[in-house]
């Protein structure tokens, strides 16, 4: 691990919402440091501030306080520009497949700005097709089937796979997907996951996976961050933390993963440690 | 997007409104097309006549020898006047100096004695025994004769609008019936005329399409103004969102209405074309669009698909037309119709205050009304004068109404029933 590249750090990272008595620290003063190649999960309930991070990350909206150093440089998005050129390296995926996509645009529409971002503008048609075929076969979707359809005319799934082969194509230093599985359901869930991996495993990519699943974190994390209030109380790699958690946070966290995990063993890790 | 104009004129309530407007419409485009007369043209002396047909009775009527006016008794007393015993036998003395045989003479038989005199009678005959002033008397006796039993109709004329001299267009035979097409000046007053004698009708049209007018330069200018305002505030947010919401917050603690009444009062009688009092509304009206489509992009800049808009580079410029404006396009739409509908009640209450465009351009809705208060059309009873514009002025508000809640059914799931 010490010998790969640092791809983004944090120091001291805080974001504060609103002022005076309406005041609310969503995140409060982290510190990571990510190396390429890695997956990282940051793990948290509902209202721990894991959106806010992920949006201050990828430059949607500003910090309170706090460094950024992407590539051990210190980020720099000032203009608009400089946000493009950030943007080719770090890229996203949401929680909410339905409201990930503009619905009055066609799909083709997506990859055709995905492509003309990676400087592809001026291609033959024919050949961007041929991009956009290989970025559906990779989430096991056909090109020909979606092209000139409406993002409501498929299913959540499908959705998000489609924002996967976006990546794809786009293919940035740092992926950050922000709760991917869990509007979708259990079945295409496990799908999402195995092309998340297979991402990483092919162009390797930092994924940074964000989820208030500790039982999925486990499953395709190499580091793991346990975020409760805005803070990360507990960090490590994936085996440290979830089968030797120290904070009762984690544990009350692995305590609450639903009965399906058991079969990845996590209760009775979970048992034995108490 | 045709999926939903489809759902919009399914529904019933906007298919409905949209029937009621587009009549209204299509009678404001195609009515002048047919009565092409100038709506403020007065065209009656005198004020607040009741509906129905008139033909004027300035119209010239001339006939091409001698005017008689032939009523049946009337020409029996007539001819009595002219053709008295003693001329009668005066005409049988001078025919039998012709050579007419006496017997053939009936001075009982007008129409006979009347064709032997005008066959017989030749003022330049030089008839022996004749004195001068005998020969006076029978060329005077000749010409009053002249026409006494004309069976000869009226003619009809009407005045070249080139020329400016009277020609002629119809006659008018004895017992006939005259069509009433070959009349020159008849006009159909279907809602008779107002306080200055101008057709109604014919001015409720022009004002109706006037009305929409100022109604469509007041909605754009109080749309436009509201949805840049609105998007800015509400895509930009921070200090340019407290500057405009400051604005706003103003423009909404002085009624709208009020501050219209005092910029029309100071902009003055002479300068209130109808153009300008739009304006002036459009001016005044846009609060509450900045108000709704500011909260409804802050919703909307939240949502991922902005996110990954940006994230895929696209400019401010790009994503607010592309990524905001299609989503609330709808309700835009919405806010524009109901724009339109409140500017022609603006302009209406206005010019009731008097404080409407002058009066001598184009008539209005609300001039008319005016005008109908006015001269007291509601207490003399002269319904014509002001009821169709109510009716009219209702018709165009409660449409757009019907349009706008029947495409809210459309697009706003939750009130369908
Ligand atoms: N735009 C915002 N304005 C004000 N408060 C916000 C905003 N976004 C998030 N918050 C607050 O920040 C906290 C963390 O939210 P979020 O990052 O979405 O949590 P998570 O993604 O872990 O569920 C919550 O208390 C939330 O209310
Ligand atoms: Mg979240």
């Amino acid at each position: 691990m010490a010998e790969k590249k640092s791809c983004l750090k944090g120091v001291g990272l805080t974001k504060v919402f609103g002022l005076g008595r309406n005041k609310n620290t969503a995140v409060d003063h982290v510190d990571f440091d990510f190396s390429e190649g890695e997956i990282v999960s940051i793990v948290g309930e509902s209202g721990s501030g894991k959106t806010t991070l992920a949006k201050m990350l990828l430059g949607l909206i500003s910090t309170t306080e706090g460094e950024i150093y992407f590539q051990g440089k210190k980020r720099d998005i000032r203009s608009q520009r400089a946000k493009k050129e950030y943007w080719t390296n770090i890229q996203a995926i949401f929680q909410d497949p339905f409201s990930s996509y503009n619905i009055f645009n066609k799909i083709d529409s997506l990859f055709l700005d995905c492509i003309n971002m990676r400087g592809g503008k001026n291609l033959p048609y024919e050949k961007k097709v041929e991009m956009m075929t290989e970025a559906c076969s990779f989430v096991n979707l056909k090109f020909a089937e979606l092209t000139n359809k409406y993002p409501f005319e498929l299913s959540g799934g499908q959705m998000q796979r489609l924002m996967i082969a976006r990546i794809f194509l786009l293919k940035p230093k740092i992926l950050l997907a922000d709760e991917p599985t869990s509007m979708i359901d259990a079945c295409s869930r496990a799908t999402i996951l195995d092309m998340l991996l297979k991402l990483r495993n092919d162009t390797g990519m930092t994924i940074i996976f964000i989820t208030h699943d500790i039982g999925l974190a486990y499953f395709v994390s190499d580091k793991v961050f346990i975020m409760e209030h805005g803070k990360f109380v507990e960090s490590g790699t994936a085996d440290e933390v979830i089968l030797r958690p120290k904070e009762a946070y984690t544990k009350r966290l692995l305590n609450d993963v639903p009965k399906i995990h058991e079969e990845w063993d996590l209760s009775t890790v979970d048992i034995k440690n108490q | 997007m045709k999926h939903t104009l489809q759902q919009i004129f399914h529904s019933s309530k906007f298919l409905t409104g949209f029937v009621i407007f587009m009549s209204i419409l299509l009678v404001t485009i195609f009515y002048p097309l047919f009565v092409p007369n100038p709506p403020l043209e007065i065209i009656a002396q005198g004020s607040f006549f009741p509906p129905g047909t008139y033909v004027s009775n300035y119209d010239a009527v001339f006939s091409s020898t001698a005017y008689t006016l032939n009523l049946p008794d009337a020409s029996a007393k007539r001819i009595a006047a002219k053709l008295g015993n003693k001329e009668r036998s005066d005409i049988k003395d001078y025919l039998i100096k012709v050579g007419v045989p006496a017997d053939q003479i009936d001075t009982t038989n007008t129409t006979q004695l009347l064709d032997q005199w005008t066959k017989n009678y030749d003022p330049k005959a030089n008839i022996p025994g004749m004195i001068f002033s005998q020969q006076r008397y029978y060329q005077r006796l000749d010409k009053s004769l002249a026409g006494l039993l004309s069976s000869e109709g009226l003619i009809i004329a009407a005045k070249n609008v080139d020329t400016g001299a009277l020609e002629q267009v119809g006659m008018i035979n004895q017992n006939d019936y005259v069509n009433i097409k070959e009349v020159a000046s008849v006009r159909t007053l279907p809602l008779g005329t107002d306080n200055f004698g101008r057709d109604v009708l014919t001015e409720l049209v022009k004002a109706t399409s006037v009305s929409l007018e100022i109604g469509l330069i007041a909605g754009t200018i109080a749309t436009l103004i509201g949805l840049i305002l609105g998007l800015l505030a509400g895509y930009i947010g921070g200090a340019v969102d407290d500057v405009i919401m400051f604005i706003t917050n103003l423009f909404t603690v002085i009624p709208s209405f009020v501050l219209l009444i005092l910029i029309s009062y100071s902009v003055g009688q002479e300068h209130r074309g109808a153009v300008m009092v739009a304006t002036v509304i459009g001016f005044t009206s846009w609060v509450w669009t900045t108000r709704s489509v500011r909260s409804q992009v802050i919703s909307l800049r939240n949502r991922d698909h902005v996110n990954l808009s940006k994230l895929s580079g696209h400019s401010l410029v790009y994503i607010i037309t592309h990524d905001i404006l299609p989503y609330i396009a709808s309700y835009v739409v919405m806010a524009f119709i109901l724009q339109i509908s409140s500017a022609i009640l603006a302009e209406a209450s206005l010019s009731i205050l008097g404080l409407g465009p002058k009066t001598s351009e184009v008539p209005t809705l609300g001039l008319m009304m005016n005008w109908a208060m006015i001269y007291q059309a509601q207490i003399l009873g002269k319904w014509w004068a002001y009821f169709p514009v109510l009716l009219v002025i209702a018709l165009i508000t409660f449409s757009m109404n019907l349009m706008n809640t029947g495409m809210d059914q459309v697009f706003n799931p939750a009130l369908r029933d």
